[in-house]
């Protein structure tokens, strides 16, 4: 890349950026965390500006109902890694920088050394265990963290850990009790916000590497999509919460971020690996009219509402295994039935989406072909 | 003295109103959320923090004037 692209024309001519910026964002590395509804605008904007190097971390995969809102996917990314299709995209849109896909969990495991290659962490994630690990190893590695998060109509940003700044922790030591904040899958969101609110991310990191305004350091930003107000808040710095960090740093891989979190040890098993279990009750937890339906498995359908009032058709001695869409509800089914005393229950990690996939035979994809013999 | 008192987030939804006024006498932040959580006993329940005039506090601060009181919780949605 040379700073005399003139794919960057426009913003080179800015004499707040000038040149000699257009160089800083070309040397700069970028890590985004999370490539869905807050993350593709964060992705699009960091890249069409000209970051040098950027990091996408995500396990996740695209899903249909990811689309009104996560706008680098389309059909055609239905059911890959969303890290290797957002790259995918993003490298049409500049194949002039360097984009590394991580098509995994983020972990205490991988963390530290991942955030070591980069100088910018961006929070694009969507439940609280990753926003704490991620918060954690920003203040172990001494990265500054630009944080966003959605809920319905209303958004907050924030740079956290930056020139001696609050953590997030300095904000709320503590997770919220587990399940008295819904997620996105559960209430919904309008998918305008995240676009908002990851924009505002990707505006903040631009600031950041070219050293302008970052007054949103020691502040958290709330805007609200419906009534369009916005306000922001002071937060100071609190030096016990980030030395509480910093001294459980030698333990850092070994701390269970979910469990502090309050969610229980829910045990996974992978969409390939369903198919070969032949002994256990397999129970479809989405509502009836949600697709694809997975008829191998030969499923219960009992909706996650009706599980409760359901439990005594279930044999508690027989394995069961429990999925939905994306692997969300199935682990509230779980946690219901850990509660009643259901003891050999396990749910499957990505739900039906991922069953379809590790299913070519049985793809929704055979409508196409009986279309095209008719 | 009048407090302005706006919710965020799933409090906003907890007591079905994004903004009241209140009359109450001086008070500590932890006092006046006894009152809310009686008047609201959903709030008991949720975690949130508050902000006097825009300004991250602690339960024991002093609301002595008329002030905007902001109910915060986290979100993880992304």
């Amino acid at each position: 890349m040379n700073s005399f692209n003139p794919r960057y024309h426009r913003q080179v001519i800015l004499p707040e950026i000038g040149i000699s910026g257009q160089k800083k964002l070309d040397n700069a590395k970028v890590l985004v965390i999370g490539a869905g509804g807050l993350g593709c605008p964060i992705l699009q904007y960091l890249v069409a500006a000209g970051i040098g190097t950027i990091g996408i971390i995500d396990f996740d995969i695209v899903d249909v109902s990811n689309l009104h809102r996560q706008i680098l996917y389309g059909k055609s990314s239905l059911g890959e890694n969303k890290a290797l299709a957002a790259k995918k995209r993003l490298e049409d849109l500049n194949s002039d920088i360097t984009i590394h896909a991580y098509p995994e969990k983020l972990t205490t495991k991988n963390a530290l050394t991942l955030f070591s290659d980069y100088d910018i962490v961006v929070d694009g994630s969507d439940n609280f265990s990753t926003r704490y690990l991620v918060n954690d190893a920003c203040i172990i590695t001494n990265k500054p963290l630009v944080y966003g998060a959605i809920f319905k109509f209303e958004g907050q940003v924030a740079i956290f850990n930056y020139q001696n700044g609050p953590s997030y922790r300095c904000l709320f030591p503590e997770p919220p009790k587990e399940g008295s904040v819904p997620s996105c899958s559960e209430i919904g969101v309008l998918g305008v916000l995240p676009g908002i609110i990851g924009s505002m991310q990707a505006n903040e990191v631009l600031k950041i590497i070219l050293e302008l305004d970052t007054s949103l350091s020691r502040k958290l930003m709330t805007y609200n999509c419906l009534t369009t107000q916005s306000v922001s808040f002071n937060i100071n710095r609190v030096d016990t919460e980030i030395t509480k960090v910093l001294e459980a740093a030698p333990h850092f891989e070994n701390h269970d971020y979910d469990l502090f979190c309050g969610l229980q040890n829910i045990k996974e098993i992978s969409a390939e690996d369903a198919f070969s279990i032949k002994t256990a009750q397999f129970i479809d937890v989405r509502e009836s009219h949600e697709q694809p339906k997975i008829e191998k498995l030969n499923p219960l359908s009992i909706p996650l509402g009706q599980l409760q009032n359901e439990l005594n058709t279930l044999d508690p001695e027989k394995e069961i295994i429990v999925f939905c869409q994306s692997g969300i509800r199935s682990k509230k089914a779980i946690e219901i039935l850990l509660k009643h005393s259901f003891i050999n229950v396990s749910h499957i990690k990505g739900g039906a989406v991922a069953l379809n996939n590790a299913l070519p035979d049985f793809k929704a994809v055979d409508n196409h072909s009986s279309y095209l013999k008719n | 003295m009048e407090l302005n008192i706006k919710y965020f987030g799933m409090l906003a939804e907890a007591t079905a109103t994004h903004e009241e006024q209140m009359q109450i006498e001086t008070c500590s932040v932890a006092q006046l959320l006894e009152k809310l959580n009686h008047r609201y006993p959903k709030l008991a329940n949720m975690d949130f923090k508050v902000a006097i005039n825009q300004q991250l506090v602690r339960p024991d601060s002093i609301i002595n004037s008329e002030a905007e009181i902001a109910l915060l919780p986290p979100f993880a949605g992304g």
